[in-house]
Order: structure tokens, then sequence, then C-alpha cells
């Protein structure tokens, strides 16, 4: 029986504050697997802590809420072990990119073949609005208390240099292209990134709603020119379309470049994609070969209460 | 027939074989029949620093090391200033003749308080600073000594086998020294020779250059070397014996209870038993297809554990290898597998903290730790194992535990296990079982992960099954393990999870929760890899008429009180027995049973007990010569 939207979602009470970002980002993982048709019981949604943290429990799927920062130590063990699932992490900007930085890196290099979605706001949400790692130096939303004394961190940039091998960006109010952005992530061998940028509406009075739409850009026909642009309609090629040094290094660059761009011109639209390096399972294969017909989780380990792990070989080895 | 006990102790800068030629030394008498226990001691360095083994050799079956050395070989000067006053009366040291000039000075890796004891003991005894100095003394003990030029012996041997480059090649210097001493003990040369050629099997020619060495040094002690007293000429073989390292005992229980997947980071001395894992990654799988363990070095011990958290959900036996400071950076994530319910098994090998401490010595320091880690109230276990043949047997056990009772697994190990080389009786994978208890294979509708039950563990799905959709969060949740923040249901949650200490301490085993190798008067009560140099001073006091009692406890944490008093009714004096400075055995034995200990024995210098040191503090608590500490010291 074809699942429908509906089957993708819970009944648990959503408390995200009216007007937030999240729920758009919700409805577009929601109906980017209601569109996939994935099987609920082959798909597990990780996500970190603070408001994004709640994600898990609004999709009808397994759904683990793990630590603050963790979420991609979590969903990386969990890949490796069952590679059959359909793995994707969330969490927020503070979550990835402050407190689990060092994670993101690390997971850039392994390139497990899964999905991670930050929900960046540039504040933390359910702590009441402190500066998060992607809030520009000097910016003083109205909950800080005085402007941010840190450099922000650039997540496109971050991605690209640390070996994720599909890097996005998503707008949490275009649902229809952050869901075609999802579903072209999770489809991705490998790892996938998308930066969905989403108006805090409680904390962040700075990137909201309004700004992203460049209401205060006015043209001189008093039009306004929403900051917010696709990549695809301007003809950007993400795509490391065969293994030279000079392909890779042009589209890492031009990533880069573009990553740059914020203020009066924001992109979004994938920003670097690339399958011609191998995932981390794909490695694991090279060296265990039934690796992906006998991973971890399918293993055998006993029978009728005994182990069937033969050990003899090297316990001969250890005889005298 | 006299007993044979024998140590020897080979040393030199790290880097330069000291390891591999206790390798050598030990494979080659455990061939001949004897049993072992061998020990290696080094800095946290790569090359240069001091580092040295002893390998205690015995005709019976022996679980620690001793004070007195029988037999020293040294190709360096630091290694011969460091233990010369180690060897006994009637012992020999063989040296390399060329270093008798060396002063102290010259010793760059000499750190000064050491240097300013030797310093001190030279001068009284009115010795130079030397080689030469040392030996003196030495000999005055009635030490004998053997003088031998390695260099000479390498020249000799190029020109013997024409092959010029053995001329200059010092890294034989281990394996000349390794068979000058087993051609003054007197061992049959093949052994050696075969041993060799088994070490090398992959790479003949190496095998051969250092079988012509070896030959020719074994000969040439034979030929040269005026007799020694102690002979190691062989003894009766034991059948079913291996010789194991410390860290293969766990390994290779994973391997066996079904492991098959283990993030780590690297960390002294841990690191070891995870690349042991990977090095024998592929597994045979009697009846099905080849198995394996996947070994993920991670980023961080944090990422190692969500990792292996991770695995654990999808209904792998998953674990991980860490120590204390590892361990500590689990902490948070240790909460999170306790809320969660999620059997997690942690391999702790302990090393001397606090911070970094002696990162590359020994020291059982993480107990209380252990038993504390993380916030909040959750239910764990704390599991120790007492010696590298029960570690095989406990890690099928605790992986047991873990899924049974649904709690994280803390087992305890340590650096003194971990860089043990001893021989044992083959481990029998058949005697391990394993028992995954309430993994579901198939789920019904209306599944609920966090359900309340009859005895407060519920049926586990795992990630991935059919039906078996669940949710997980570090937040107090309701039986789907959705979050909530009610007061009546959190209460309800709480006591449910709490409610498996006392499943635990009702299910195990009692002959899995203490060991007790009878209660005298006097009783010790210990834990870890104390347990072999006190059943050894045991037997030594023994052997005076001297009857010490000693109750060995393994599971630690919930804490087998009732088990506990009930064992130590008739014991009149309390010993604890443990490596670190607070004795945490003792505190934790206090707060349990209401009862104070006597009496501590207790070593924090980052070196294992010796059953000596056990032996003359144990002889002094009964004389009633004892202060309520006793502080162990040996070991260099």
């Amino acid at each position: 029986m074809a699942l429908k939207l509906a089957d993708y979602k819970t009944d648990v009470h959503n408390d995200w504050c009216p007007g937030c970002g999240d729920f758009g980002i919700v409805n577009a993982i929601q109906m980017a697997l209601a569109e996939m048709g994935v099987q609920r019981d082959k798909t597990t949604i990780f996500s970190g802590i603070g408001c994004s943290g709640k994600t898990s429990h609004f999709i009808n799927t397994y759904g683990i809420h793990t630590l603050h920062g963790r979420v991609l130590t979590f969903a990386q063990g969990a890949k490796i072990a069952n590679p059959e699932m359909t793995v994707i992490a969330v969490g927020g900007d503070g979550d990835g990119l402050g407190i689990g930085a060092g994670h993101f890196v690390a997971a850039g290099r392994r390139n497990v073949d899964m999905t991670y979605i930050i929900f960046d706001n540039g504040v933390y949400g359910l702590t009441k609005g402190q500066a998060s790692p992607t809030l520009k130096l000097g910016e003083k939303t109205k909950s800080l208390p005085s402007p941010n004394t840190n450099f922000n961190v650039n997540p496109i940039g971050l991605a690209v240099a640390s070996g994720f091998t599909f890097v996005a960006r998503g707008y949490s109010y275009d649902v229809k292209h952050l869901k075609d952005l999802i579903i072209q992530a999770v489809k991705h061998k490998g790892l996938s990134f998308l930066d969905v940028l989403q108006p805090c509406p409680t904390y962040n009075d700075i990137n909201t709603r309004d700004w992203y739409a460049g209401s205060d850009l006015l043209d001189e026909a008093q039009k306004r020119h929403s900051r917010i642009y696709k990549l695809e309609e301007q003809g950007y090629d993400p795509i490391v379309h065969y293994n030279s040094i000079s392909e890779v290094n042009e589209k890492l660059s031009q990533s880069l470049i573009k990553s740059l761009e914020w203020d009066t011109k924001i992109p979004t639209g994938v920003f670097y994609k690339n399958e011609l390096i191998s995932p981390y399972t794909q490695r694991l294969k090279d060296k265990i070969p039934n690796y992906y017909e006998n991973p971890p989780a399918k293993q055998n380990i006993s029978q009728n209460g005994k182990p069937i792990t033969d050990i003899s070989a090297i316990l001969d080895s250890l005889q005298v | 027939m006299s007993i044979t006990d024998f140590t020897w102790l080979i040393g030199g800068p790290q880097g330069s074989g000291v390891e591999s030629g206790a390798n050598i030394f030990s494979k080659v008498c455990a061939a001949m029949g004897y049993q072992i226990f061998g020990k290696r001691e080094f800095y946290s360095n790569i090359k240069g620093e001091h580092s040295y083994f002893t390998v205690r050799i015995c005709d019976k079956k022996i679980n620690s090391n001793v004070n007195d050395v029988t037999l020293m070989v040294s190709f360096d000067a630091e290694t011969i200033f460091r233990h010369y006053d180690e060897v006994v009366s009637g012992g020999g040291i063989i040296y390399d003749l060329d270093l008798e000039k060396s002063k102290t000075d010259d010793v760059h890796t000499l750190d000064g308080p050491f240097k300013e004891r030797l310093h001190k003991e030279l001068e009284s005894k009115n010795k130079p600073f030397t080689i030469a100095g040392v030996l003196e003394i030495a000999k005055e003990k009635g030490v004998t000594i053997y003088p031998v030029s390695f260099k000479s012996i390498l020249a000799t041997l190029a020109e013997e086998t024409e092959n010029p480059r053995l001329r200059g090649l010092v890294r034989m210097f281990n394996v000349i020294g390794v068979a000058l001493s087993l051609g003054l003990v007197k061992m049959p040369p093949d052994s050696l020779k075969k041993t060799i050629g088994d070490i090398f099997a992959k790479k003949p020619e190496i095998a051969k250059i250092n079988q012509e060495t070896a030959n020719y040094s074994y000969n040439y002690a034979i030929a040269t070397f005026e007799s020694f007293n102690h002979l190691l000429t062989g003894t009766e073989k034991k059948p079913d014996t291996i010789l194991v390292q410390g860290f293969q005992g766990t390994a290779l229980g994973k391997m066996a209870c079904g492991c098959r997947m283990q993030p780590y980071y690297p960390i002294t001395p841990a690191s070891d038993e995870s690349e042991f894992l990977e090095s024998n990654e592929i597994l045979e799988v009697n009846g099905d297809r080849l198995g394996s363990t996947a070994v993920i070095q991670c980023e961080d011990e944090i990422s190692a554990m969500g990792m292996t958290i991770g695995a654990v959900l999808t209904g792998t036996r998953s674990s991980t290898c860490t120590s204390g400071p590892g361990f500590a950076l689990m902490a948070e994530m240790l909460g999170w597998a306790g809320m969660n319910e999620v059997p997690v098994v942690i391999t702790n090998y302990q090393r001397s903290g606090p911070s970094t401490g002696l990162p590359t010595r020994h020291g059982q320091d993480d107990l209380l730790f252990a038993i504390y880690a993380g916030h909040g109230d959750f239910p764990k276990i704390v599991y120790a194992s007492g010696d590298i043949e029960e570690s095989f047997y406990d890690t099928g056990n605790v992986f047991n535990y873990a899924e049974i009772f649904q709690v994280p697994v803390i087992h305890m190990m340590d650096k003194f296990h971990a860089s043990s080389v001893i021989t044992c009786k083959r481990f029998d994978p058949q005697k391990i079982t394993i028992n995954r208890g309430k993994l579901l294979e198939k789920v019904e509708d209306g599944y609920k992960r966090f359900a309340f039950t009859d005895d407060g563990i519920s049926p586990r799905s795992r990630l991935g099954i059919d039906n078996g959709i669940f949710w997980s969060t570090g937040d107090e949740s309701d039986e789907f393990g959705h979050i909530t923040e009610d007061p009546i249901l959190r209460v309800k949650m709480m006591d449910k999870r709490m409610s498996r200490l006392d499943l635990i301490l009702k299910e195990i085993p009692e002959s899995q929760q203490a060991v007790s190798f009878g209660v005298e008067d006097y009783t010790i009560i210990s834990w870890g890899s104390a347990k072999g140099p006190i059943l050894d001073a045991i037997d030594m006091l023994k052997k005076e008429g001297i009857s010490i009692g000693y109750i060995q406890l393994k599971l630690m944490h919930p804490f087998p009180a009732e088990y506990v008093t009930s064992l130590l009714k008739d014991a009149k004096i309390i010993i604890d027995i443990e490596a670190n400075q607070s004795g945490q055995l003792g505190k934790l034995f206090k707060q349990n049973v209401s009862r104070d200990v006597d009496y501590f024995i207790l070593k924090y210098s980052g070196r294992a007990m010796t059953s000596t040191e056990v032996y003359d503090s144990l002889k002094k608590v009964v004389e009633n010569k004892s202060g309520k500490r006793e502080i162990l010291i040996h070991g260099a």
C-alpha cells in the first residue's frame, strides 16, 4: 500500500513558536520522504538538542533524539552498523557548528552515506537567544545584551573544506525547493549537507522572514527584491564530472566563492556535488568484502545461546 | 627436584627491540613447558627513553612478578644504572663491555630525581658514578657479571657469514641479548631457532639473519661464560597452554561473544585492543558466511561512544575501549545510554591519573569515577576482571548483562593487565553463553519501546526492523520514547529504570559478583589486577603457616553488599589492597557494608604490584608492625 504524506507524521504536539522556520523544514522532510516513498521502518531521523532536536518526534520513522553537538556520531554509528537504512541527521547551527564542529569536520572526512540538515537561524533559541556560530560579528539581535563578539562560521565553506560530497542550502519558507533539495541530498551517494536558513521569529530580529524577502532592499520603483536566489537558475554547475585535480579544484573553488555571498544576494541550491569520492561504507567493503550483505547489524552471532564465531585459528597461533 | 622460579629482565631505549626480545624469550620458555608472567614498563615516549621487560619463569602456575631479578641482560647503560640493585645474590648480569666506562652524566635520559638517589648510593659505597661502579656493588653482593662486547659479536659474525651489513646492525643487540641469556641458562637451542622462525615466518631473510645471530651468540655464551647457578633446561609442558597478552583477553572475548563493531579513539593503554580487533577483522563463523568486526577510528572519545550507541541501537553488539581521560569524555553519553536503556559496553583499561597522570603507567584509579560517571540517577553496571584469563570469559558475561538488563556496562581493566604477557589455559569459547535478553526479532503492532513491564525491562526493538519503530530521547520520555515532563510519569519512569539495580543483584549469580579464596581472621578485599600479586603473596605466606583470606570483588556496581557482608562475617581484620592513593574500594566497602577497613595496602607509583611487596606488607600487618596505610613503591 502506498504511503501518504500523513503516514510520515506523528501526532506528537508541536510546541515550536508560531511562525517558526522549523515548521517548513519538518514539512519538507516529511514531503520528501513521502515523495520518495521510503519505507518508514528502514529510516531513522537522528536529531541534536534544541528546538530542532524535537524534529525526530514529529516524523513517523525511527527517531533518535540525541545530545547537544553529537548527533552525527550516533547517526554514523547506526548507518555503519546497518547500511541498509536511510539516515537523516538534523540539528541547529549551534549544535552542529559550535559544540559539534569537531564531529562536523570528521564526518566530512568519513563521507558516510547519509544526510545532515542544519537548521540555521543564528541564535540559540531554547536557551533564550544567545549568539550562535552563524551570527555575524558585531550583530546584535534583540536578545543579546551587547553585539556579538565572534566571527561567524561559513557552513557551506566548512562543509566543502571538510570533505562533504554534497553541499547545498535551502530556505525554510521555500518548502517545495527545500523538499527537492532533501530528495537530492538523500539520494546522493555519500555524506550530504543541507544548510537551511530558518528565521527564528522570537530571538533573531535581524535575519527575519522580511529581511530574507528583501523588504529593506527597495529598488527605484519601490519594488523589493528577495535576497534569496537559486543557483540552478543561474546556470551554476555544482557537479564534479570527472576525476581530475583541476576539475575537483575548480568545483571546490567556485562553491567556496559562492558560499561567501551574503548581504544582498544569498544563493540557495546545490553548491557542490562529487560522487567520485567513495562513501565510508564502500571503504569498509574494500576491507571486508561481504560488508554490504552481512553488515554488523545482520550478523548471526550465536546458536542455541552459544557462540558460533570460530576464533580457533587465533588461539592456535597463541598456543605454546 | 627444586622448583624453578626465575626472573629475567631485559632493558634498553624505547624502540631498540626490548619488547620483541622479551617476546622471543617468553615464547622459547613457554615452548619449553614453563609458566610465564611477563610485564612491560615504558615511558610516554616513542624513541630513546628507558623501557624494560621482566619475564618470570616458573614450572608452576604464577600470577605476578617478584622483586628479585635472577638474570639481567642489557645493551645500554641506563638499564644497568636503573636495575643493577634488583639482581639477587647468585644472579647474573650480562652486559655490553663497551659500556663499562659510561658515567651517569653520559646517560641523558636518567632523570634528576633518580640520578640524585643513585649518586647518593654510590657515594655511600665509595664507588665512581659509572657502570663499573654499580657493577662493583653488584659483584660485592654476589652477582656474577658477564661482560660481552656486542659489537665484536656482530663483527665476528659478519666475517663468518660473509655478510658485512651485519657489522653495524645494532638492532640485532636484542637477539644477541636473548641468545646469550638462553645460552647461559643452557636452554636447549632448538626452540630458540624455531621460535625465531615462527615469529618471522613471513620474512624468511630476516628470520635467517636473526637465527644466525642467535645461534652464534648462544654458542658464544656456552663456550665463554662461566657457569651459572640457575638453569632453564625445560620442564613438563602442560597441554592447551597459550601465551597471551593482556589486551588479547578482552579482544578475543569480544570476537567470540559477537561484538561486531568497535568505534574507538587512540589512547594508551587501550588502543592495542582495538588494533588487535582490526587486525583480525574478518571472522570465521561456524555454519555461516564470514563475519566481521567494523573497527572505526573516531575523532575523539565522544564520537567513539556516540557511534557505539548508534550501532547498539541497530541491535549490533558493539563496544568501545578507552582509558581514564577518554572515559571522562564519555560521561554525558553514558547518561544518555542509561536514560535510553541502551546496552553498550565500555572496556576501560585504566591508567594512572589524575589528568594525563602517568600515561603509560598502571593505576586502578577510576573505580569511583566509573561508578558515579554521568549526571543524574541512572542504572549501570561496573564490572572488574582480575586477570587476563578471567577477562576473556567476563567479556562474554558483560555483553549479556548489558543486554539482559538493558544498561550500559563499564568493564574495568587496567594497564597492568594490558601490558602483561602470561601463559594460561587456552580460552574455551564454548564456556561463553550468549543471552540477548529481550531483544526482538519480530515486533507486534502498537509497540512501545519503554513499555512498563513486571520486571521493569521492556522488549527491545532495533533500528531498521519491520514494524519496530520507536523513539529515544535524552529527555524524560513516555513509553513510546516521546518527550514528557509529566511529574507522575517521570517518577514512574525513573523508578522503572532504577529498579534494575536490585534486579541485577538478584539475577547475576553470586559466583560472578565476588569470588572467595577463603576467609580467615585476616582477610583481604580487593578488585581487578591486584589479584595476581595477592594470590602469590597468600601462597608464600601459607608456606610459613600464615593463612590470609581473600575476597575478590567483580561486580563493583551495584555493590553486592549483602553477599559481601555474609562472606566476611568471620573475618576479624579487613585489609584493602588496590592500586590507587585513596583506597577507593575501601570507601565503597564502608559505604555499602558499614564496616571499616583495618589496613590499606596501596600502590600508586604507576608500577604494578609485585607479590614480594604484597607479601612483605601482609606480613607486617599480621605481625602487628604495619601502619594503617602501607604504600608500595617497588619498580623502576
